[in-house]
């Protein structure tokens, strides 16, 4: 006899309001269907209301969590649709906000983990440290979470020496952090016990069905958006993070280890740092045309389809999210898996609803 | 800058992403784009992170034939294209009938800029 | 195996890593965008931040010589800071406390801005 269950949207470990309806036999899941809309606005109809520059404050409420990253791709389709050049100082801090933002996003997301499975000093730690990063944000930008740095044609606020040094030292700080707290992710046995071998996704499933991030990277397939080279990441060394097993705990071990990689790119980001302007002036744009622009952000690969009909306002602005192409992959991990398991490996592509339904 | 796209017919599509599943690209997303009579669908494929587009305009009211058989990823989109344009896809492999985000009583596609009709709801038996 | 059970014996004797917030606040960072206001003397009333505010959340009234924003509908992103012709308005750091009941920042102008300062600034 089967038995089919609500999971959600109301929830025991995520915030989001993911809703799956899972059909169990005894305790093993059969089948689940996502139940989608519970936070649906149609930002992407916004378009007709709000104008080029007004929309970047509109896709950076797509999520919070990637709030920069979303500003930072719809900035480069506007200026790409125009051929408008940024200065080489905007591209560099455009990725080291954004590389900000991943590690407060794993940050928070190793937190959830933590707590998804009942370790909650864990969770209290990672909070802790994600707050250092927070901290930078709002110094350096103006706001905590949602920065609103990136308009078109540059970014809006600019790091000062001090800022860079103190950046530096913090980013210093974390990484000692971190040290800290990787012997209990690698080593403890609650951590293993509730994570490895649990919803395995396999590299052939992980590439058909469209996983991205560390979803599709923690299955073994190194794609990285950010391997493109768009903005600044043309002028950094690095390689995207791989693991094999696809399981949860390799996906957990990707964004940790993508962690460090941050921490990385912006020492690197802030050595390199050249001189010059922030932001180029455009006037009164009006772009016509389409293109597609892609991102790597905190949960994955990022899309977005713009076209212009050479009015201030645009024709339509397309945004596929992470979490919308990490659905597919998560219906296929939980068939097979107790429904105790479903919370964390739910959790381990990182679902965020509101970014999926927009 | 232009976006380099192959237009299609809507007939070929299904024989034309099969060929480029065999070729090894992965679903990336559709979009929809409302010409005020018709349709664009735009189909983004990619490997390697090359991408490849496929387009094809239909009219309002056409149905499209769905390739989630053939991509299960495209299985979101799909059924999200239903609900804000109204496009009736054929072959879907778990089609939420128009209700994939939006309420019941939804009576109208909101991302059309003119509404073909009072959307088909009470045809689906809604 | 005991990584996180010393971490969390090593919590006991340490100092907190939090704040008894409403007692002991933390000083804000300079150049955070807190709270909007209107150095309303100053003000033209040209409407341009009500143009180019991203959550229509400013009303500027040239008739009754009024300036409102709408706290609770605002982003702080700063972008009618930047786009102020005269530059009357600006960011506080501070952030609004909570309140019980919903207060719009509304500023009447009484005698605007002298015309020839303006001239000189241009």
């Amino acid at each position: 006899m089967s038995t089919i269950i609500p999971f959600g949207p109301q929830h025991p470990v995520l915030p989001e309001p993911l809703h799956l309806k899972i059909t169990l036999k005894d305790e093993i899941v059969t089948e689940a269907i996502p139940m989608l809309g519970y936070v649906h606005r149609g930002l992407e109809t916004l378009v007709s209301l709000k104008d080029v520059d007004q929309m970047v404050q509109v896709v950076e409420r797509v999520c919070g969590i990637c709030s920069c990253i979303h500003a930072h791709t719809y900035c480069m389709c506007v200026e790409g649709i125009l051929g408008i050049e940024v200065p080489q100082r905007a591209e560099f801090l455009r990725i080291i906000w954004s590389e900000l933002h991943r590690m407060h996003s794993h940050l928070l997301w190793l937190g959830l983990l933590a707590d998804a499975f009942g370790m909650e000093s864990l969770f209290m730690h990672c909070w802790r440290i994600r707050e250092r990063v927070m901290d930078v944000m709002e110094a350096t930008a103006g706001n905590r979470v949602i920065i609103s740095v990136n308009k078109v044609g540059g970014v809006r606020r600019d790091l000062s020496a001090d800022q860079i040094r103190w950046i530096r030292q913090v980013i210093d700080e974390l990484e000692a952090e971190l040290d800290k707290i990787k012997p209990v992710l690698t080593n403890d046995y609650t951590v293993k016990k509730r994570t490895v071998g649990v919803g395995v996704l396999t590299k052939e499933q992980a590439y058909e069905l469209g996983a991205v991030g560390p979803v599709l990277r923690g299955s073994g397939v190194a794609q990285d958006a950010r391997m493109t080279g768009y903005g600044a990441y043309k002028y950094v060394d690095f390689e995207p993070v791989v693991e094999t097993d696809g399981d949860s705990w390799a996906r957990t071990m990707v964004r940790f280890r993508e962690l460090y990689q941050a921490i990385d790119i912006v020492r690197q980001l802030i050595n390199k740092l050249p001189d010059g302007e922030i932001s180029v002036k455009v006037k009164a744009a009006k772009p016509e045309g389409e293109i597609v622009c892609r991102s790597e952000q905190p949960r994955g690969e990022l899309m977005y389809y713009v076209k212009g009909n050479g009015s201030k306002f645009l024709e339509r602005v397309r945004i596929r999210t992470p979490t919308f192409a990490n659905v597919p992959p998560l219906l296929a991990m939980l068939p097979g898996i107790e429904m105790a398991d479903v919370p964390v490996v739910a959790l381990s592509i990182d679902p965020c609803i509101s970014c999926t339904e927009r | 800058m232009a976006l380099e796209t192959k237009n299609i017919a809507k007939n070929q599509l299904v024989a034309e992403v099969k060929s480029l599943k065999a070729q090894g690209y992965r679903f990336v997303t559709m979009t929809c784009v409302d010409l005020g009579d018709g349709f664009d669908l735009l189909y983004h494929f990619d490997r390697d992170l090359q991408m490849t587009h496929l387009r094809i305009t239909v009219l309002k009211g056409d149905t499209v034939p769905s390739i989630s058989g053939i991509y299960f990823a495209a299985l979101c989109i799909e059924n999200e294209t239903k609900d804000h344009f109204g496009i009736s896809f054929d072959g879907l492999v778990l089609d939420f009938g128009g209700h994939f985000y939006l309420e019941e009583e939804v009576k109208r596609y909101p991302f059309c800029k003119v509404s073909v009709q009072e959307s088909q709801a009470p045809k689906e038996g809604n | 195996m005991f990584d996180m059970t010393r971490t969390i014996i090593e919590n006991f004797f340490s100092k907190a890593h939090t704040r008894l917030y409403p007692l002991q606040t933390r000083e804000p960072f300079p150049n955070v965008r807190g709270n909007l206001f209107n150095n309303i003397e100053e003000c033209i009333l040209c409407g341009m931040c009500q143009k180019k505010c991203p959550s229509q959340c400013i009303t500027v009234d040239k008739g009754a010589k009024t300036w409102q924003v709408d706290p609770y509908a605002c982003v702080y992103c700063g972008i009618c800071v930047e786009n102020c012709p005269v530059n009357c308005l600006y960011m506080e750091s501070p952030h609004r406390k909570p309140t019980a009941e919903k207060i719009m920042n509304q500023m009447v102008q009484v005698k605007g801005p002298e015309k020839k300062k303006k001239t000189a600034e241009k």
